[in-house]
C-alpha cells in the first residue's frame, strides 16, 4: 500500500468506526453495514471534498450538537476497545493496533496541519484513557516546532506526559522551548516555561533553573506567576537546588501583584515552609492583597499566615482564658477530665502570672490579619471560608471567633463532600467553643436522606452541643432518629444518647429508661448497642439499678451480638452482689454454651466465673472449675492464657504466690466509670481544615501549628523600607495598577493600620519620594496629640489656654480654632480606639515606640474623659461661656457664614460663596444653649425657641485616610439652614490631607441619586496642601428619605466612590410651637400618623435635661416650652411626671414632626411621634427609642 | 497538591485519567473500589481515604466519581472544591456532566484539565478565562470547523489572565444587550408527625445570565435587603459596597454565573406553602399496612403550587403498594423501595389524596421504622421570603440593556417525618 492509498483509505475506516459508534447508540440494525448506508444522503455532497476533510465532517457530525471536533478524538479512542468486537462485522479493513500507530505516524509526518491535528487528538485521547502511546514519541516530538498553535498545544500535552520515559528524545524539544522563552508574546513565554518545567528530565535542571530565574524578573506578571509554579517542579526534580530556589522565592515574594502572590506562597510552602523569616517583610502586603488574590491562592496564603501568626504574635486569649474559662469549667465541669483540669489550672496559673506581668495588647499586625480575612467568609469557595474559619479559630480572641459559625453553617448546604469535611471541623470546634454553634443547633438536625457519614457527624455535633438547656430538644430529636432505617446511624444515636447521659446528670435517668425500653426493640443491633451503652451508664450508679441488671440478665438468652453479650456478662460479674440469685444461674447457662461463644464473650465468661468464685464460691466452685477447664483447651491462646492466669490467682494452691491473697482486691476493685468522650477531643492540635486533622494522623508534609510564643518576637521585622517596594519594576505594571485601582478601591478600604501596598506605591509614585511622607505624617500626628494634650489642659486652666491659643494662631494661621481641634481630637481618639495604634507603620523602631506611648496615654485620656464626661460637659460649658468674647477676634481670620447660630454670631462680615460652618460655633453654641436650657427649665418664660441640639455633632467618616491615600474626609450634619436651597440638608465636610503631596482640585462628580433627590455640590477646593485641613459645605435634598447620596469624590489624580446616608433625625429642622399649637397640630395627626411606643428610660437619662439632650441629639428638633400657656398663672410646682414635647418640620416637604416624651414612674416613659410621613415617623421612633434607652 | 485525577463511572471503570506530576498507576484506585464496595450506596463512600502511600479524595457528581490522588498535606476542602469546579466547568462547556459527554469530548476535557491545574495547583478556573483558551463546542462552530478544518482550540492567545478584571473576558460584544437575574429560593424544612415545623429555613441563590457589551458596571439593589442574613458572593461583587449600602455592585463575568447565595434570617418565620396529612401504619397481624396522604395548600402567596411530588423511601419489608391517587400517578420501585407520587399542579378545591394498602413480605416482622416523606414543589413568580429586586443600574457603558428578573420558589430538603 502506498502512502497515498493508505491515506485515502483511512477516511473510510474512520467513517466506519464513527458509524459503528453511532450505530451502537442508535440501534443494532445498522451495525453490520461496513460502509455508509445508502440512505445517508449527504454522502454525494461530501464526495466532492477531500477525503480527509470528509472524515472531519463525519466525525464532527456524529458528535451531535455538543460534540464538536473533540468527538473525533473520542471515537478514535473508542476504536481500540471496540476493535475486537467489531472484527466480524467491521469488514477486513479494520486495523490492528500496531498498524494504527503506523497510521498515526504517517499522519504526523504529513505536511497538512489538519491531519497532524487529527492524529494528535487521537493520541491525546489515548493518553486520557490511560493507553500507552509512548512508541509514537519520535513522530510526535518532531512536531514540537509546528506552526499551528492547536497542534503545538497537543504536542506539549504529549511531551509532558512521556518526556520522563524518553529522556533522550525529549531533549530534542528543549531548544524550541528555549526559543519560546525569549518570545515577545508573554503567553508564549509563559507556556514555554510551563512545559519546560513540566518535563521531568534531570539533565535539563540547569536550563530550568536559568529559565526560572529569568522568568522571575519578567515584565509580565503572568510569566512571573508561571515561574512561581515552576519552582516546586524543579525542587521535586532536584532538591539540591533548594538554596537557589529560595532566592527566587524571596524575590517573587516581594512581588506585589495579586496574580503572583498565591502561586509564590504555594511555592514557599512546598520548598521552604520553615523559612518563616522570608515572610516578615511581605506580611503586611500579603494581608492587604489577600482579598484580590484568586480563590485558590487565598487558601494557601491564609493557611500559611495562620502558621506565621502563631510564631509572631501573642495568644490573644491569655487573659480571657482566666476569666471566662473558669466560669465555663464549673458549668460544664462534668465533661472535662480531672487531670486535664489540673493541667489547665497550671496553665492558668502560668497565664495569670503572665497577665500580671504585662497586659495583653494585640499587635496591630495581628489585628490586620484578622480584619482583612474576615470578608472572605463571604466567599463562594468553601475552601476559602474554611481557611478563614480555621484562622479565626486558631488566632482570634475568643469573643471574635463567633463570626465564623454562620459561614460554616452555610457550607452545610453545599455538596455532601463539603459537608463531610466541614462537619468534621465543626465537631472539633464544638468541643472547644460550644457556645459558638449553639444558636445553629437546628441546622444540624438530621434528614433521612443524608448519607450515613454525614448523619453520624451531625450526631456528633449535636451531642457536643448538648447542655442542660437544650438537652430535652436534642433528646426528642434523637428519639426520632432511633426509628430510622439506617441501622449504623441508629447505633450511633444510641451511643450519642449515652454520651449525653454521662455528660448531663439531670437527664441520666431519663436516658437510661429510654435505653432500657430499647432493649425490647426487635432489631438486634439496636438492642446490642443499647446494652453496651447501658453498661457504661450503670457503672456510674449501679446500686440504684439492680432491676435493670436483672432485666439484662434475662436478655442474654436472646441477644446474639457478641459485644452485647460480653457487656451483660461483665455487668453481672461486676455487680453480682446486687443480683446474688441470678448470677450463678447465668454462669450455668454460659458454661453450657461456652464452646460456641465468640472470643470476647468467652473472656467475659471466665471473668464472671472468677468473680463469682470469689464472692460465692459455695455455689459456683464447680462451675468455675468447669469453665476454666474448657478454656484451658480453647483454640485461642488469649483465652488459654487468661484461664491459666485466673486459675492461679483465685484457686489457692501451695504453689500460688502472694498474689492470690489479693485476688479479691484485684477483681472486685471499684472501677471508675468510663468517660464517654467525643472522638474529636484533642483533635485541635492539628490545624483545622487540614488533611491531617481530618484523618487524625499526621499527613506527609504537614506543618505543625506552632504554639504561641511566650513573648512576642520583635514586631519591627515586619516594617518595610518604603522605597523598596514603591519602585515599580516596570512601567507596564504601574499602568496596570492604575487601571485596577478604581476597581478595587472599595475592597482596599479595610487596609487599616498599615498602608496597603498599592496605595503606598501610588502615593509614592505621585510624590518624589515616599519616606518624607512617613515622617511628615508621624510628625503631624505627634502635633495632633500635642494639641490634644493642650486642649485638655486648656479645659482645666482657662487662663493659660488663651495664651496658647494665641500662640497657635500665630504659628498656624490656617488652622481652625482650638476647641474645634479638641473635638476633632476626640474623634480621632475614638477612631484610634477602634483601630488600635494606627501609627505603628512608622519606619524606625524608636518612632514606633514613641508612638506606642502616645497612643497609650491617649487612650487613657480618652477613657478618663469618658468616665468623667459629665463633669467635663460642665467644664466645657464654662469654657464656652468664657469663650464668646474671644470669638469675634478669631473669626476675623476665618471664613464663616452668616447663617450661624444666632446666639453667638456677632455679625460676620466675611461674605462666603456658600455657607461654611466650622464645628466650633455649633460646639460652643451647643454647650451654651444647653446651659441656657438648663436655666430655662425652671423658668419657662425664657425658653428659647431655637434650641439647638445640645451635644457635639456626630461625625461620620466619608473617606478613610488609608483608602483615600492620605486624604481623609469626614462629614457631619451641621443642622444649619442651607442658604442656596432651603429644602436641602447642609452637610459639612472636613478634608484632611495627611499625605505628603498636596491634593488639588477636590470636587465631586458623577452624583448618583434616587429619583427626586438633588445635590448642591460644594465649591471645588483647588488646593489642599499636605497636612492641612479644609472644610466645605454641600447641600443634599434627600427628599425626606434615608436613601444614600452616592457620588465620586475626585482629586486631581484619583476618584473615590463615597456615599452619604442621613440618619432620619437629620431630615428635619426645628420649628417653634407653643404647647397649645403643638396640641392642636397633634390632634390633627392622629390614627395612622401617630406612633406610640412604651419604653424604660436609661438610668442616666431620667432627668429632664438628659431627656431633652438625647432627643435633640437624635433628631434636629426644638423643644416646645412647657407650661408657656400658663404664663400668667401663679407658678406651679413642676409636675411630678413632666411631658416633653419637641417639634420640627421635614426639610423637603415641610411635614410636621411632633415628638412627645411622657415620663412615668420608675423610669417608664411613653414616646409618641406624630408625623404625616409614616416612614419617617417609624424610623424616628426607633432612633429616639434607642437614644433614650441606651 | 493534586497529583492525579481519575474519572470513574458507576460500574467502576476508569474512563479518563490525568496526571499533573509523574504517572501514578491505576492500581491506586483499588483502595477506592474497596471502600465503594463496602459503602453499598455511592453517596456513602467516604470522600477522603487513606492508603499506604497516597490519600484519595473523591466526589460523586452526575453518577461519576472524580477521584484525585494526593501525596502530601493539603486542605481537603481545597481539593473537593476544585473537583466540583471541574465538574461545573464540564457542565458549563457541554451542557451536562456525564460519562457519555466526557467520552465524546475527551480531548477537550483533557485540555481543560491541563489548563485548570499546573503541577497540581489551580491555574485558571474562571469559566470566562478558560473559554478564551479552549472554545466550548457549539453546533455552529463544529460545522464551521469541519468546513474550514479548524478546531476548538483558539487561534488567538488568551488575554483573560491579563485583563484587570480576572473573571471577565475582554472585548465582549453583543447586538442585544441583556441581563437576566433569577432569584431562586429553596425551602428547607423538617415537619414532624403532627405537621408542626421542627426546622425551616430559606436558602436563596441569584443566578445571572449577563450578555452585555464592553465593561459594564452593574448595581443591583433590593427593596428589602434586611431579609438577607448570610450571604456569599461571586468574587466579582464588591464586598465593601454590600457592607455599607446593601447593594450588589459588580462587573459581571460574561454569560451565566451565580451572583450570590443567601440565607434568609431565621427571625423571619418561614412560610410553609403546603400542609401534609399523612398516616402510614403497619399492622401487627397480617402482612399489610395502610397509607393515606393528603396534601393541601397553606401559604402560597396567591400562586399555584406546581410540580408537586412526594417521594417515600419505604422500609425494606414492603413488597408492593396497592394505592389509588385522586390526582397524578404513583410508581413504586420494588428494587429500591421508593414510592413516588407525581401530583403536578395543586388544586386547592380538590385536594389530592393517595391511599391504599401496602403489602409486606410474609414472615418478616412489622417494620418499626417510619419512612419520611420528601416533598418537591415549585411556585413560579414568587420568592417565598418576600425578597424583591428593586432596581438594576448600569454604569460605564452607554447603551440601554434589556433587564429581567424572575422569581422562583422550590422545595429544597423538605421532609415530613412520620
Amino acid at each position: 500500500m502506498t502512502t497515498m492509498q493508505r491515506l485515502l483509505q483511512l477516511p473510510v475506516n474512520a467513517v466506519n468506526m464513527v458509524k459503528t459508534v453511532q450505530s451502537q447508540v442508535q440501534g443494532q440494525e445498522e451495525d453490520k453495514s461496513p460502509v455508509l448506508t445508502p440512505d445517508n444522503a449527504p454522502q454525494n455532497w461530501y464526495s466532492a471534498l477531500q477525503p480527509d476533510e470528509l472524515r472531519h465532517l463525519r466525525s464532527g457530525g456524529t458528535g451531535g450538537g455538543g460534540g464538536g471536533s473533540g468527538s473525533g478524538g473520542g471515537s478514535g479512542g473508542d476504536q481500540e476497545e471496540r476493535g475486537p468486537l467489531e472484527e466480524g462485522g467491521g469488514g477486513g479493513s479494520f486495523q490492528t493496533q500496531p498498524l494504527r500507530h503506523d497510521d498515526l505516524k504517517e499522519m504526523l509526518d504529513s505536511n497538512k496541519d489538519s491531519l497532524k491535528l487529527e492524529a494528535m487528538k487521537r493520541i491525546v485521547a489515548m493518553i486520557a484513557r490511560g493507553k500507552n502511546a509512548s512508541d509514537l514519541f519520535p513522530a510526535v516530538v518532531k512536531n514540537v516546532a509546528c506552526k499551528n498553535i492547536e497542534v503545538k498545544k497537543l504536542v506539549y500535552v504529549y511531551l509532558v506526559r512521556y518526556a520522563e520515559e524518553q529522556q533522550d528524545l525529549a531533549l530534542l524539544s528543549i531548544s524550541t522551548f528555549q526559543r519560546g522563552l525569549k518570545d515577545p508574546n508573554q503567553l508564549i513565554r509563559a507556556s514555554a516555561l510551563r512545559v519546560l518545567s513540566s518535563i521531568r528530565v534531570t539533565i535539563i535542571v540547569p536550563i530550568m533553573m536559568l529559565a526560572i530565574k529569568e522568568a522571575a524578573s519578567d515584565m509580565s506578571p503572568y510569566v512571573r506567576k508561571t515561574a512561581a509554579h515552576a519552582i516546586p517542579k524543579l525542587y521535586s526534580l532536584d532538591p539540591e537546588q533548594k538554596d537557589q530556589l529560595i532566592e527566587v522565592i524571596e524575590k517573587l515574594l516581594a512581588d506585589k501583584t495579586t496574580l503572583v502572590a498565591g502561586s509564590v506562597v504555594m511555592a514557599f510552602e512546598e520548598v521552604c515552609p520553615e523559612r518563616i523569616d522570608l515572610i516578615h517583610k511581605n506580611y503586611r502586603k500579603l494581608c492587604n492583597l489577600l482579598i484580590d488574590v484568586e480563590e485558590w491562592g487565598q487558601v494557601v496564603i491564609i493557611n500559611m499566615l495562620t502558621r506565621y501568626a502563631r510564631t509572631q504574635f501573642l495568644n490573644p486569649n491569655i487573659n480571657e482564658s482566666l476569666l471566662e474559662e473558669g466560669a465555663d469549667k464549673t458549668f460544664y465541669g462534668s465533661d472535662e477530665d480531672e487531670d486535664e483540669d489540673e493541667e489547665e489550672k497550671e496553665k492558668k496559673a502560668e497565664a495569670t502570672a503572665m497577665a500580671k506581668r504585662k497586659p495583653y495588647v494585640m499587635d496591630p499586625d495581628h489585628r490586620l490579619l484578622l480584619r482583612n480575612t474576615k470578608p472572605l467568609l463571604q466567599s463562594r469557595n468553601a475552601a476559602v471560608v474554611m481557611a478563614v474559619a480555621q484562622l479565626y479559630f486558631h488566632l482570634a480572641p475568643k469573643a471574635e471567633v463567633g463570626v465564623i459559625a454562620k459561614a460554616l453553617v452555610r457550607l452545610l448546604r453545599s455538596h455532601s463532600e463539603v459537608q463531610y469535611v466541614v462537619l468534621q471541623n465543626v465537631a472539633t470546634m464544638t468541643i472547644k467553643r460550644r457556645g459558638m454553634f449553639e444558636p445553629y443547633l437546628k441546622s444540624f438536625y438530621i434528614r433521612s436522606t443524608d448519607p450515613t457519614q454525614i448523619k453520624v457527624l451531625k450526631l456528633e455535633v449535636l451531642t457536643n452541643l448538648a447542655n442542660e438547656t437544650n438537652i430535652s430538644t436534642i433528646l426528642r430529636e434523637f428519639q426520632t432518629y432511633i426509628k430510622s432505617m439506617d441501622k449504623d446511624f441508629v447505633a450511633a444515636t444510641i451511643q450519642a444518647i449515652g454520651r449525653c447521659a454521662t455528660n448531663i446528670g439531670e437527664v441520666r435517668d431519663t436516658c437510661l429508661n429510654g435505653l432500657v425500653q430499647l432493649l425490647s426493640n426487635r432489631d438486634e443491633l439496636v438492642v446490642a448497642e443499647s446494652v453496651v451503652v447501658i453498661k457504661k451508664l450503670l457503672q456510674m450508679q449501679p446500686e440504684k439499678h439492680s432491676d435493670i441488671i436483672k432485666h439484662m440478665a434475662k436478655l442474654i438468652d436472646n441477644i446474639q451480638v457478641p459485644m452485647a453479650r460480653a457487656s451483660i456478662l461483665w455487668l453481672i460479674g461486676e455487680y453480682c452482689e446486687h443480683v446474688p440469685k441470678i448470677a450463678p444461674d447465668v454462669l450455668r447457662k454460659m458454661a453450657k454454651s461456652f464452646t460456641n461463644e465468640e472470643d470476647i464473650v468467652k473472656l467475659q465468661i471466665i471473668n464472671l466465673a472468677a468473680k463469682l468464685y470469689l464472692t460465692n464460691s459455695k455455689q459456683t466452685k464447680l462451675l468455675t472449675q468447669y469453665v476454666l477447664n474448657l478454656a484451658k483447651y480453647d483454640q485461642n491462646y488469649d483465652i488459654r492464657d487468661r484461664a491459666r492466669f485466673i486459675r492461679q490467682l483465685i484457686v489457692p494452691t501451695e504453689k500460688s504466690g502472694a498474689l492470690s491473697k489479693y485476688a479479691k482486691k484485684l477483681f472486685l476493685a471499684l472501677k471508675p466509670a468510663p468517660v464517654l468522650e467525643s472522638p474529636f477531643k484533642d483533635r485541635d492540635h492539628f490545624q483545622l481544615g487540614s488533611l491531617s486533622h481530618l484523618l487524625n494522623a499526621k499527613a506527609g508534609g504537614y506543618q505543625e501549628l506552632p504554639d504561641w510564643p511566650e513573648a512576642a518576637p520583635d514586631p519591627s521585622v515586619r516594617n518595610v523600607e518604603v522605597p523598596e517596594w514603591t519602585k515599580c519594576s516596570s512601567r507596564e505594571k504601574r499602568k496596570e495598577k492604575k487601571v485596577e485601582k478604581p476597581f478595587y478601591s472599595d475592597s482596599e478600604g479595610e487596609s487599616g493600620p498599615t498602608e496597603s501596598a498599592d496605595s503606598e506605591s501610588d502615593s509614592a509614585s505621585r510624590s518624589e519620594s515616599a519616606s518624607p511622607s512617613e515622617e511628615s505624617r508621624s510628625a503631624s500626628e505627634s502635633e495632633e496629640s500635642e494639641e490634644g494634650s493642650e486642649s485638655e489642659e486648656e479645659e482645666e486652666e482657662e487662663q493659660e489656654k488663651d495664651k496658647k491659643k494665641k500662640k497657635k494662631e500665630l504659628s498656624k494661621p490656617v488652622q481652625e480654632s482650638e476647641s474645634e481641634q479638641s473635638s476633632e481630637e476626640e474623634e480621632r481618639k475614638h477612631e484610634r480606639k477602634s483601630k488600635p495604634r494606627v501609627q505603628t507603620k512608622s519606619d524606625s523602631e524608636s518612632e514606633s515606640d514613641e508612638e506606642e506611648e502616645e497612643s497609650e496615654s491617649e487612650s487613657s485620656q480618652s477613657e478618663s474623659e469618658e468616665s468623667e464626661s459629665e463633669t467635663e460637659v460642665r467644664k466645657k460649658k464654662k469654657a464656652a461661656e468664657s469663650k464668646p468674647p474671644l470669638k469675634p477676634v478669631k473669626k476675623e481670620n476665618k471664613k464663616e457664614s452668616k447663617k450661624e447660630m444666632s446666639l453667638l454670631d456677632l455679625d460676620d462680615f466675611n461674605p462666603a460663596p456658600s455657607p461654611q460652618v466650622t464645628p466650633v460655633n455649633t460646639f460652643l453654641s451647643n454647650s451654651l444653649v444647653t446651659d441656657l436650657e438648663g436655666l430655662s427649665l425652671s423658668d419657662s418664660v425664657l425658653a428659647p425657641a431655637t434650641i439647638a441640639p445640645s451635644s457635639a455633632l456626630k461625625n461620620y467618616e466619608l473617606l478613610h485616610r488609608i483608602t483615600g491615600e492620605g486624604l481623609s474626609v469626614e462629614y457631619c450634619f451641621s443642622r444649619q439652614p442651607f442658604s442656596p436651597d432651603a429644602n436641602m440638608v447642609a452637610v459639612q465636610m472636613q478634608f484632611t490631607n495627611s499625605a505628603t503631596s498636596e491634593a488639588k482640585n477636590l470636587h465631586m462628580e458623577d452624583v448618583k441619586l434616587q429619583s427626586g433627590m438633588r445635590v448642591k455640590e460644594f465649591p471645588e477646593i483647588e488646593l489642599l496642601p499636605a497636612g492641612e485641613t479644609a472644610t466645605a459645605v454641600m447641600g443634599i435634598d434627600f427628599c425626606d428619605s434615608t436613601q444614600a447620596a452616592n457620588f465620586q469624590l475626585c482629586t486631581h489624580t484619583r476618584k473615590f466612590f463615597v456615599s452619604i446616608q442621613p440618619p432620619v433625625g437629620e431630615l428635619m429642622r426645628p420649628i417653634f410651637l407653643t404647647e397649645n399649637e403643638f396640641k392642636k397640630e397633634q390632634g390633627q395627626l392622629m390614627g395612622m400618623n401617630e406612633i406610640t411606643e412604651k419604653l424604660t428610660l436609661d438610668v442616666k437619662c431620667r432627668n429632664e435635661h438628659a431627656i431633652v439632650q438625647r432627643v435633640t441629639t437624635a433628631a434636629n428638633l426644638s423643644r416646645v416650652p412647657c407650661g408657656s400657656d400658663k404664663e400668667c398663672s401663679p407658678p406651679v410646682p413642676p409636675p411630678k411626671h413632666p411631658v416633653h414635647r419637641f417639634a420640627g418640620r421635614t426639610v423637603t416637604s415641610g411635614s410636621l414632626v411632633l415628638v412627645t416624651v411622657a415620663t412615668k414612674e420608675e423610669g417608664g416613659a411613653q414616646l409618641t411621634v406624630n408625623c404625616e410621613k409614616m416612614v419617617i415617623g417609624t424610623m424616628l421612633v426607633k432612633d429616639i427609642l434607642l437614644a433614650l434607652t441606651q | 497538591m493534586i497529583h492525579s485525577l481519575f474519572l470513574i463511572n458507576h460500574s467502576g471503570d476508569i474512563f479518563l485519567e490525568k496526571h499533573w506530576k509523574s504517572v501514578i498507576s491505576r492500581s491506586v484506585c483499588d483502595y477506592f473500589f474497596e471502600a465503594k464496595e463496602k459503602a453499598v450506596e455511592p453517596e456513602n463512600v467516604p470522600p477522603v481515604l487513606q492508603t499506604p502511600h497516597h490519600y484519595l479524595i473523591s466526589i460523586y457528581r452526575g453518577k461519576l466519581f472524580f477521584l484525585s490522588v494526593i501525596q502530601t498535606e493539603v486542605p481537603p476542602l481545597f481539593v473537593i472544591e476544585f473537583l466540583h469546579r471541574v465538574a461545573d466547568t464540564i457542565q458549563d462547556y457541554f451542557g451536562e456532566c456525564s460519562e457519555g459527554v466526557i467520552k465524546d469530548n475527551v480531548v477537550t476535557v483533557y485540555e481543560l484539565l491541563e489548563e485548570m491545574l499546573d503541577n497540581g495547583f489551580p491555574l485558571a478556573t474562571e469559566s470566562n478565562v478558560l473559554k478564551e483558551m479552549i472554545r466550548p463546542p457549539t453546533i455552529l462552530r463544529s460545522v464551521v470547523n469541519t468546513l474550514t478544518g479548524g478546531s476548538n482550540v483558539g487561534d488567538t492567545l488568551p488575554t483573560g489572565q491579563l485583563s484587570n478584571v480576572p473573571w471577565r473576558r475582554a472585548g465582549v460584544k453583543y447586538t442585544n444587550n441583556e441581563a437576566y437575574f433569577d432569584v431562586i429560593e429553596e425551602i428547607d424544612a423538617i415537619l414532624d408527625k403532627s405537621g408542626t415545623t421542627v426546622f425551616a429555613e430559606i436558602q436563596g441563590v441569584i443566578e445571572a445570565c449577563v450578555r452585555l457589551t464592553g465593561m459594564p458596571d452593574l448595581t443591583l439593589s433590593f427593596m428589602n435587603p434586611r431579609l438577607l442574613d448570610d450571604v456569599s458572593f461571586h468574587p466579582c461583587v464588591r464586598f465593601k459596597r454590600w457592607e455599607a449600602e446593601r447593594v450588589l455592585s459588580f462587573i459581571p463575568p460574561d454569560g451565566n454565573f451565580t451572583l450570590m447565595n443567601y440565607h434568609v434570617s431565621s427571625q423571619n418565620l418561614v412560610a410553609i406553602p403546603v400542609y401534609v396529612k399523612q398516616s402510614i401504619s403497619f399492622f401487627e397481624t397480617g402482612p399489610c399496612g395502610r397509607l393515606d396522604i393528603t396534601i393541601g395548600p397553606k401559604q402560597t402567596m396567591g400562586k399555584t403550587v406546581e410540580n408537586m411530588m412526594v417521594t417515600i423511601h419505604m422500609p425494606k419489608a414492603v413488597l408492593s403498594a396497592n394505592l389509588t391517587a385522586t390526582q397524578g400517578n404513583y410508581t413504586y420501585d420494588i428494587a429500591t423501595k421508593v414510592l413516588v407520587w407525581d401530583i403536578g399542579k395543586l388544586n386547592p378545591q380538590k385536594l389530592p389524596n393517595l391511599r391504599g394498602s401496602l403489602s409486606i413480605q410474609a414472615g418478616t416482622p412489622k417494620p418499626e421504622e417510619n419512612p419520611s416523606l420528601n416533598i418537591d414543589l415549585k411556585i413560579q413568580q414568587v420568592a417565598i421570603s418576600g425578597l424583591k429586586v428593586s432596581r438594576l443600574d448600569m454604569y460605564g457603558e452607554k447603551y440601554k440593556p434589556f433587564k429581567g428578573v424572575k422569581y422562583l420558589t422550590k422545595a429544597g430538603k423538605f421532609q415530613v417525618r412520620t
